[in-house]
């Protein structure tokens, strides 16, 4: 049985079908890429699977851990260790990054039937991972991205993996908006986290990133259906010849 | 069932057994009804001087010219008020409480725990019987006898009437005048109650006063009488109310706080009010018709309220500044949270009268369920106000579409070298920001808490530590069962 396993996917959004039968199997330890053309439901993809409202499944299923993933509410889901980094971080004004982190660690250590972190314990545990993502300490005093760079709010994100450590993390074009170093830094805090009983599905538009985040697995989005999936090769490929075979293909 | 409404029904069923003179109607009691020999009884009842009766009686002959003055202008929905259909004076019944927090509703202790409230407030908030609370009593003697010794005089209002009067007699009424409004009239003929503070000149009171510690003069709360002074140079920080749900049966409330503030002195009065709102459909809950205002007499004085409102049915509260006083500065930060059916009128009036006047506004109001919040605030500024500023910031945010915000600013400027900012916003909680939050981990209620929380900021900020901390659980409980 693998991790997440995704089956005739349908998704619509406001009548209209943008997930058109995704299959997907991914298993722990892997790492899974995902590329395609803009607007072909990468991001709608890491939505359904995240739990948020608004998309109609009009068939197909997924499961995470054996279970009816689609049957839970986000919050349930973010419990259990699915985790998305979005393709664009919200704002919460008036609210410290820390406080966020914490509230959000805190959430996930009840459902584990933990006390609170002990305030000593989480400022640590908050310097090294930040240092890790040369992430400046100060930063996390501010309101949660409010203000943020946009490479800043992708480092914020990956912040909070790393510090959630979940099961199954999207991350959705994480390296849009990260400057050459930023990348490096940001891929390294990926690759610390890979583990054989953790999975990610990384949505890119670039190459560059899964030379520094290596993948498993390649698979082309068009129209709503993964149209080929094959080894790392595959983003080399379409980096040099673009879409256009398989939207061809797809309009066929 | 939506732990606010647990609250109110755990509230509910500690007050059946809490006062017993509904069946047992003693002397300790005045009939319904308002008329001058209940004016009389109140004062005798509590061996007030003649002056003190004096004053009562031409604030009572003067409501009787109003009655049919209320105010009408806030925007506010309730049923005409029957004054003759109410308790005027009610002796505080001590020994009849629950004997420990055994016998006190476990869902009231329950809300207690979620508010981190340590165990003896919890006693003294539950009204368990004071003698079965020694280390309660212990600690609020101590803590007078400290107080006493600095030459802080912080006692209940009827005492400071006996043992005080020439300060009792040169500030009383001289913020808030008798005539001032029809409540504040009304308040002046029956008030039972409430705190007096002087801090001596020159002095920095080392403690927050606090109403808890004022345990001997509880059950106060309907028409309570507040006098604060700061002589020269002095400062003092008070905090009323507590962040527990109030009990208490009379639905009309009129209290009024006067402050006095002299050369180079500071009051700094916080309030968190958790008032009984009523039911979802707004049945039952308290009408809060609250006077406040400060003046700033001296040069330099400095005034800061901050108010943390979430409960009652009905508030209408306007907590003012007159800066009288060149250089003199006052600041109000205001938290209004109506939920349900709640309707809350607030906002604030400053006054410039004298050279170089500050004040600041900071006023952030939430509305969820079917509730309506108006911020009502006036910044006045006189022609002699040379170089007067004011800054005002009016913040809504909106949860649901069923509430409504509103914002009402008067900005009256007669001197042309004092200058005024003002900046509101309206915003609503984005589904977008609640899906962030629960991708998280966060369920619904904590992701509202956290981010209202975030939007009062602010103001919250500006409360003594251990207060806020409180407020701010206060802020997410006060919302349950606004979302899903
Ligand atoms: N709420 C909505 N209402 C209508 N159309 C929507 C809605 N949400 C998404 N769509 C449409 O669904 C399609 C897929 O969007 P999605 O964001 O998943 O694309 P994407 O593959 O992530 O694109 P990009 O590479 O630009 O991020 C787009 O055509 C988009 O306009
Ligand atoms: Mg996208």
């Amino acid at each position: 049985m693998s991790l997440i396993e995704i089956k005739d996917l349908h998704v619509s959004v406001d009548g209209k079908e943008i997930l058109k039968g995704i299959d997907l199997n991914m298993d722990g330890g892997e790492v899974h890429a995902i590329m395609g053309p803009n607007g072909t439901g990468k991001s709608t993809l890491s939505y359904v699977l995240a739990g948020r409202d608004g998309y109609e499944i009009t068939q197909g299923s997924v499961l995470f851990n054996g279970k009816n993933l689609l049957e839970m509410e986000a919050d349930e889901r973010a419990r259990a260790g699915v985790f998305l980094a979005f393709q664009y971080p919200m704002e919460i004004p008036g609210v410290a990054t820390s406080t966020f982190l914490k509230t959000a660690l805190n959430a996930k250590r009840r459902e584990q039937g933990l006390e609170e972190i002990d305030a000593m314990e989480f400022l640590n545990l908050i310097k090294s991972k930040t240092k890790e993502l040369e992430i400046p300490y100060e930063m996390i005093k501010r309101p949660l991205n409010v203000g943020f760079s946009g490479g800043e709010k992708k480092r914020a994100e990956v912040l909070q993996m790393s510090l959630l450590e979940p099961r199954f993390a999207v991350l959705d074009e994480t390296d849009s908006g990260l400057d050459i170093d930023a990348l490096k830094v940001v891929s390294d805090g990926v690759n610390n986290l890979r583990s054989p009983d953790r999975t990610f599905l990384v949505i890119t538009h670039y190459q560059r990133l899964l030379s520094y985040i290596v993948p498993d697995h390649v698979h082309v989005l068009v129209g709503g259906r993964i149209v080929k999936s094959g080894d790392k090769t595959l983003a080399e490929l379409l980096e040099a010849e673009g879409y256009a075979r398989f939207e061809e293909s797809e309009a066929a | 069932m939506a732990a606010t409404q647990q609250t109110v029904d755990a509230v509910r069923d500690v007050e059946k057994y809490k006062y017993g003179w509904e069946t047992n109607i003693d002397s300790d009691m005045a009939p319904k009804g308002l008329s001058e020999d209940i004016v009389r009884f109140i004062s005798a009842k509590k061996e007030e001087p003649e002056w003190m009766l004096e004053w009562r009686l031409k604030a009572y002959r003067l409501w009787l010219t109003q009655q049919d003055q209320e105010p009408d202008w806030a925007k506010l929905d309730y049923p005409k008020i029957d004054y003759q259909d109410s308790y005027y004076y009610a002796a505080p019944n001590l020994g009849d409480g629950p004997k420990s927090l055994d016998e006190v509703d476990p869902k009231l202790l329950e809300t207690y725990d979620k508010l981190g409230i340590p165990l003896r407030e919890q006693e003294m908030l539950a009204g368990v019987a004071v003698d079965a609370v020694f280390d309660s009593v212990s600690v609020a003697t101590t803590y007078k006898k400290k107080l006493n010794e600095l030459g802080v005089i912080f006692c209940s209002m009827s005492e400071a009437i006996k043992e005080h009067p020439e300060l009792v007699k040169k500030y009383l009424g001289s913020v808030v005048p008798y005539s001032d409004n029809f409540f504040a009239t009304l308040n002046c003929a029956v008030f039972t109650d409430g705190s007096f503070v002087y801090v001596p000149k020159g002095l920095r009171c080392p403690m927050e006063l606090s109403t808890y510690f004022r345990i001997n003069e509880k059950n106060t709360g309907q028409f309570e009488r507040t006098l604060i002074i700061a002589d020269e140079g002095s400062y003092v920080s008070y905090l009323e109310g507590c962040t527990a749900p109030q009990r208490d049966e009379n639905q009309l409330h009129a209290a009024v706080v006067e402050l006095v503030v002299l050369d180079d002195a500071e009051i700094k009065y916080s309030t968190v009010q958790n008032w009984y709102p009523g039911d979802e459909d707004g049945k039952g809950g308290i009408y809060n018709f609250v006077t406040k205002r400060a003046a700033c007499r001296g040069k330099n004085s400095k005034v800061m309220w901050t108010q943390v409102e979430t409960g009652s049915a009905i508030t209408w509260k306007y907590p003012s500044c007159i800066l009288q006083g060149d250089n003199s500065s006052g600041e109000f930060y205001s938290v209004a949270i109506t939920n349900n059916r709640q309707q809350a009128d607030t906002g604030t009036k400053m006054i410039h009268l004298g050279k170089n006047t500050r004040s600041k506004i900071i006023a952030k109001g939430i509305s969820a369920g079917r509730s309506n919040s108006t911020y009502r605030g006036l910044v006045r500024i006189q022609p002699k106000a040379e170089g007067a500023r004011n800054f005002t910031q009016c913040d809504s945010l909106l949860i649901g579409n069923q509430c409504g915000a509103h914002t009402v600013p008067y900005i009256e400027s007669r001197n042309p070298t004092a200058q005024t900012e003002h900046e509101a916003t309206t915003s609503k909680i984005s589904d977008e920001q609640m899906f962030y939050c629960q991708q998280r981990g966060m369920n619904p209620e904590e992701a509202i808490s956290l981010i209202v929380n975030g939007f009062c900021k602010e103001v919250l900020q500006t409360l003594p530590m251990e207060f806020a901390v409180e407020a701010q659980k206060l802020v997410g409980i006060s919302l349950e069962g606004s979302v899903g």
